[in-house]
């Protein structure tokens, strides 16, 4: 008699937790070829709502963190992916059709990437940052502070981003002190979840990523408008019909959000990113009167 | 500013009527004792199978109006101020400064001490919730462990109620009825109720606080809420809220139970208030549930039914906010306490 297959079930990760979506509905996910691969979470508006309340309930203590301490927890993520490659290259010849050899450079990006972004978190202050000179017996200084909730839509392309993506929105979110709500790729889904799998067995508070799979169209307005989000990454939602994402940028300025707009691709790395979901707080403080 | 209620009946009286004439310890003990037991696995099934109601859209609206129209917004705090009771007024008046349509909270509630503010900054607010205003709740009665004489009790109510306090809540002494005092426990409300008597010989409402969750057992919660109702309560309240578990749903469910059986063998309504430990509208809207499946929706009015909480009205209004706006709210959207 030959062996059942233990197919895994892929959830929804929300708050440190890995519930099913409150709405029960879930979506078949598919090889490029039309293979069966998991059934997914298809996440509702409701988990998005809860979803901001894990990561808004997450904020404060992570940002409270030092930067030092918030880039050795990064750091450790990378050396966990690392130590699952095998499952990430297997997810991603599943779920994008391409070779090992071409998933397994997807998968070094991706680690490379999250070092890279990492070894930023104690730095990037020093770059945004700055004394100012001022005529007068005070200091003035500007120092960069986390924006606080941050959603997020992550590339969409079929192939090349399906793990590479996530990583690339995420980790110059998180870095500053900021919290997210990730809206994965939704054809291929897996190793985002898988990734967030990662997150829960390291370093990293629960809530602090937020990972929802599902439609992208469904849920993006619903995190557009919402008012406890503080910053729109719409990184992948150019893929979205008829250029919806200009009206999820409208939606989002009636609320003040800072909007970064769509790219193609995975984004590359850059301090631009990490500094578009900072603020900048400037104090002063009085030198000794000595 | 004084406040009629339909059930201002003298201390004791119920006791005497039901009890008879000649009211004795033995006779508060026999029927006290001669109640049923609780039905404790029955009594939370039932909860829970309350709690799986939907409720949703025109009829949700109507619930998160009805939670802010029956809450008693509270700061029961050794660091309360003056000026904290100030905001917390302006709060009760004003729910939600972004939406004038939303109604006001039934009452403030405060230590006695700070009564006198909370009227002045009520001003012209001031009065009975079920027209629209806002009444002043005092708690009292050496709040929340009910640890003292009971002439410090009746001082502390007295003063609360001559400073313009609408309502008392007091507590009753746990250890006197766990260890089966109950004649001392009666006795004592009766002292309370009648320290409630005004100048003008009305009296303020008096809520008594069983603190379900010093009582161990349901049997207890049962035999306190008799013997509340018995020596006069006017409302039956769960929690200081001081003490967890505070509410709970199946506590809630089996007060309202003596509720509605007092009410079928003497027509007369008591209030019940829960308090502590509801947070959300979600929670809330369970009880309003509870409340209309067994004592009817009649009860859903500020003289009846309040709810005793610090943080639901914020939870409630961002609900509402979502409503009536189409996207979700978040906490910068309402005041922080």
């Amino acid at each position: 008699m030959s062996r059942l297959s233990v197919p895994k079930t892929y959830k929804l990760a929300i708050g440190g937790a890995f519930p099913r979506s409150e709405s029960g509905r879930t979506y078949v996910v598919t090889s490029p070829s039309g293979e069966f691969l998991a059934n997914a979470s298809l996440a509702s508006r409701k988990d998005a709502r809860d979803a901001v309340v894990a990561a808004r309930g997450a904020q404060a203590k992570w940002a409270g963190a030092t930067a030092y301490n918030r880039g050795q927890v990064l750091y450790r993520i990378a050396e966990l992916l690392e130590g699952r490659r095998a499952q990430f290259v297997d997810e991603i010849v599943q779920s994008e059709g391409v070779t090992a050899a071409v998933a397994g450079a997807q998968v070094d990006a991706t680690i490379d990437l999250w070092v890279w972004y990492a070894g930023w978190a104690d730095k990037y202050a020093q770059v945004a940052g700055n004394g100012n000179p001022v005529s007068g017996p005070y200091f003035n200084l500007s120092v960069p502070d986390a924006t606080g909730v941050v959603a997020t839509i992550a590339p969409q392309d079929r192939t090349g981003v399906s793990l590479l993506g996530l990583a690339a929105v995420v980790a110059p979110i998180v870095l500053s002190g900021n919290t997210v709500v990730v809206v994965a790729n939704e054809a291929a889904p897996l190793s985002a979840i898988s990734l967030a799998e990662v997150l829960a067995t390291s370093d990293v508070p629960g809530g602090v990523v937020n990972v929802l799979t599902g439609s992208p169209a469904e849920l993006a307005p619903w995190l557009a408008s919402h008012a406890d989000v503080n910053a729109l990454d719409l990184a992948g939602a150019g893929s979205l019909a008829d250029g919806a994402w200009v009206d999820l940028q409208i939606t989002a300025a009636e609320t003040l959000k800072r909007v970064l707009p769509p790219v193609e691709g995975a984004p590359a790395p850059s301090l631009e990113r990490i500094t578009a979901f900072v603020e900048t707080k400037t104090v002063w403080h009085t030198k000794a009167m000595l | 500013m004084t406040i009629d209620h339909p059930v201002a009946l003298a201390p004791a009286e119920r006791a005497v009527r039901l009890l008879g004439g000649d009211l004795t310890e033995k006779a508060l003990r026999l029927h006290l004792d001669g109640l049923a037991g609780v039905d404790a696995v029955g009594l939370e099934a039932r909860a829970a199978n309350l709690a799986t109601r939907s409720i949703k859209t025109s009829s949700k609206a109507w619930a998160l109006d009805t939670i802010i129209r029956t809450c008693d917004l509270t700061t029961l705090e050794g660091a309360d101020t003056p000026g904290k009771v100030r905001s917390l007024v302006a709060k009760a008046v004003m729910p939600d400064p972004s939406d004038p349509s939303c109604p006001r909270v039934a009452a403030v509630c405060v230590y006695g001490d700070m009564v006198p503010y909370a009227v002045e900054a009520l001003g012209a607010h001031h009065g009975d919730p079920d027209q629209g205003l806002v009444s002043v709740a005092a708690v009292a009665t050496a709040f929340p462990s009910g640890r003292a004489s009971l002439d410090i009790k009746l001082a502390d109510t007295r003063e609360a109620v001559a400073a313009g306090a609408d309502e008392i809540d007091m507590v009753i002494d746990r250890g006197a009825f766990l260890s089966g005092r109950f004649g001392l426990v009666f006795d004592q409300i009766v002292a309370v109720k009648e320290a409630c008597r005004r100048t003008d010989g009305s009296y303020a409402h008096l809520k008594v606080i069983l603190e379900t969750g010093e009582l161990q057992t349901y049997d207890n919660v049962r035999r306190a809420s008799w013997l509340s109702i018995l020596a006069g309560a006017d409302f039956i309240k769960t929690s200081t809220g001081k003490v967890s578990p505070a509410a709970t749903l199946p506590v809630t469910l089996l007060m309202l139970e003596v509720i509605r059986d007092w009410n079928r063998l003497t027509g007369e309504r008591i209030g019940m208030k829960p308090a502590g430990g509801i947070r959300s509208s979600k929670d809330a809207v369970r009880y309003l549930v509870t409340v209309a499946e067994t004592v009817g929706e009649q009860w859903l009015v500020p003289h009846l039914w309040r709810f005793g909480a610090s943080s639901l009205v914020n939870d409630v209004l961002l609900q509402r906010q979502k409503m009536t706006t189409g996207h979700y709210s978040g906490p910068d959207y309402v005041t922080v306490d």
